[in-house]
């Protein structure tokens, strides 16, 4: 019934949105719609946002971040094998017009990236590496230091999400090889290990110096566990407090149909945003969160028959979205561009599901969730949407653009990453 | 002699064509399309495209169409770290060892038959040799 009414909800929602923008469009004539579609770069906005299209089509683009001196830094992940390859670019912003490029360099795939401290922090699935900026541009690219090294990468969940404290600490999310720790992973029928010897190095986050070099397991230190894998993250300076977001298992339908049917398991478990504490344990592989029970269950593969709940106690999230929409990138907005709303919320780009077959996709936007004092004080809202190019997605292949990265420019603005094409368009608030 | 030689030559090719163009039977595809719905459809997707990144296509690649061996293998076994045409896939295939040989022949057969593929049956036969063959 809670689904239902979570569905009903979401389909009014969607309803009143696209009479809104049928409303709006039916009004115009056709040459103004045209031109509308060019001046948002095909995105929809809220109310007096308008977006601009920076780069079309870069690659691979998983985080970006923007440095104060107004150069955009782009992580991008190797997708071919191919030689001449760089998993760094640099472009330099030249506010609504496009940006031209500086420089690429790095030869390794992966996600994060970071600016802190005058430093350019990137991370290959294995490794951090670190790059001194001078007047925001990179001094060595050919010489980086190495901060962290000899991480887990076993190709499942192996990108390594990366933020920095104000007190010069790394948190580096280590995803786990795995989808739920079975014995055999994604077999069907394969029993799940206890306990699971995958969160010694990985299903977690891990927290080491951010000045130090080679660092690895032994110097570093796992700060909070029972999470799957991370992509999104950020340290959220006002709260001193990290936010992650978490990409919930798979496969509860297709493993379990006598205990969820086709619909609760293209909405089963909760994608979760969470605040953690050192110490902290998302429940992962042995339960995972029922956004519609509001509370943990546990896990089949661990003797849960859909209802039963562990009998351990985990770290509750602060925030649940339904299945599979893959929350990649997490950014508490601090800028003066936006309204006084915005300030100190967070935005999340969801890049969208897989798991959610045979039922249609879904996610593919750029979700706000309002916060204050560090808590949520209301339900996640969709930001922005229109990546997806069109309406029904069966394959996810079939989506235009599928969102992964958010950057707050110096002035406020909002930068949004995506890794299909390699888009990345700014987002301004101007009230108009 | 040398047209004996050209007969058997001529038999040969005749025999080759005509297996190639087998049409597999109406209720092997129906049960291999029922067990690529509960077994596979989640990963490959309902079209056989696959997902990039994640799981590979399914559609006119030499793995699905090419030596049954290899193919069959992969289901037996599982598989990851697997690069299809220059492609970086990062999720592991599980294995469905646990499937009967006669199950994973009709969705095999199915695989090839689908999706605007076209290739000669799998029989359950060549499915329990590739088993034996990975027992030794």
């Amino acid at each position: 019934m809670k689904y239902l009414q979570l569905s009903r909800n979401a389909a009014l929602a969607a309803l009143s949105l696209v009479a809104t923008i049928s409303f709006a469009k039916e009004n115009d004539p056709p040459t103004k719609k045209l031109a509308d579609e060019i001046k948002n770069a095909g995105l929809t906005l809220p109310k007096g946002f308008s977006a601009e299209s920076v780069v079309d089509s870069m690659g691979a683009v998983r985080h970006i971040v923007v440095d104060k001196s107004g150069i955009l830094y782009a992580k991008l992940e190797r997708r071919r094998v191919a030689n001449g390859w760089t998993g760094v670019r640099a472009l330099q912003l030249n506010g609504n017009a496009k940006a031209t490029e500086l420089s690429g360099f790095g030869d390794y795939t992966g996600t994060g990236i970071l600016i802190k401290n005058n430093y350019l922090y990137a991370s290959s699935n294995s490794e951090v590496f670190r790059y001194k900026l001078v007047d925001g541009k990179v001094q060595n690219p050919n010489q980086p230091e190495v901060i962290v090294t000899g991480l887990i990468d076993k190709r499942q969940h192996a990108s390594k999400s990366i933020a920095i404290d104000d007190a010069d600490n790394l948190y580096v999310n280590i995803g786990a090889p795995s989808n739920v720790c079975q014995e055999r992973d994604r077999v069907k029928g394969s029993p799940g290990m206890t306990p699971c010897p995958i969160l010694d190095s990985a299903g977690g986050i891990w927290k080491f110096s951010a000045s130090k070099q080679k660092q690895s397991y032994a110097e570093g230190k796992r700060y909070a566990t029972g999470l799957r894998n991370v992509v999104g993250l950020d340290w959220n300076s006002k709260e001193n407090a990290l936010y992650v977001t978490v990409h919930g298992r798979d496969m509860l339908f297709q493993h379990f149909p006598e205990m969820f049917d086709q619909k609760l398991g293209a909405e089963l478990p909760a994608e979760t945003m969470y605040k953690l504490k050192e110490g902290d344990n998302a429940g992962w592989p042995y339960a995972f969160w029922d956004q519609g029970q509001k509370k943990y269950i546990l896990s089949p593969e661990y003797g849960g028959d859909g209802k039963k709940e562990p009998s351990q106690k985990f770290t509750p999230p602060v925030m649940d979205f339904p299945g599979h929409l893959a929350p990649n990138a997490l950014l508490f907005y601090t800028g003066n561009m936006f309204p006084e709303r915005y300030k100190n919320g967070a935005f999340i780009a969801f890049r969208g599901s897989w798991n959610r077959a045979p039922e249609p996709q879904s996610g593919y936007f750029i979700v706000f969730v309002p916060f204050e004092k560090g808590k949520p004080t209301g339900k996640w809202e969709i930001f922005a949407e229109g990546f997806k190019g069109k309406e029904l997605i069966i394959n996810p292949n079939d989506a235009l653009y599928r969102p992964c990265g958010l950057a707050q420019g110096p002035d406020g603005s909002l930068y949004i990453s995506e890794d299909n094409k390699g888009k990345i368009w700014r987002v301004t608030y101007s009230g108009q | 002699m040398k047209l004996k030689s050209i007969i058997i030559a001529l038999v040969v090719i005749t025999a080759t064509i005509s297996f190639s163009s087998f049409q597999p039977k109406p209720d092997v595809m129906e049960r291999g399309k029922k067990l690529y719905q509960s077994e596979c459809l989640a990963c490959h997707q309902a079209d056989g495209r696959g997902v990039s990144r994640l799981a590979p296509t399914l559609i006119k690649t030499p793995w699905v169409l090419g030596d049954k061996k290899t193919l069959i293998d992969i289901v037996l076994n599982g598989v990851s770290g697997l690069e299809v045409e220059g492609e970086i896939f990062y999720n592991p295939m599980p294995d469905h060892s646990r499937l009967s040989d006669k199950e994973i022949a009709d969705v095999l057969t199915f695989v090839r038959n689908s999706f605007g593929n076209k290739a000669s049956a799998v029989s359950a036969d060549e499915v329990k040799q590739r088993r034996l063959a990975k027992k030794k």
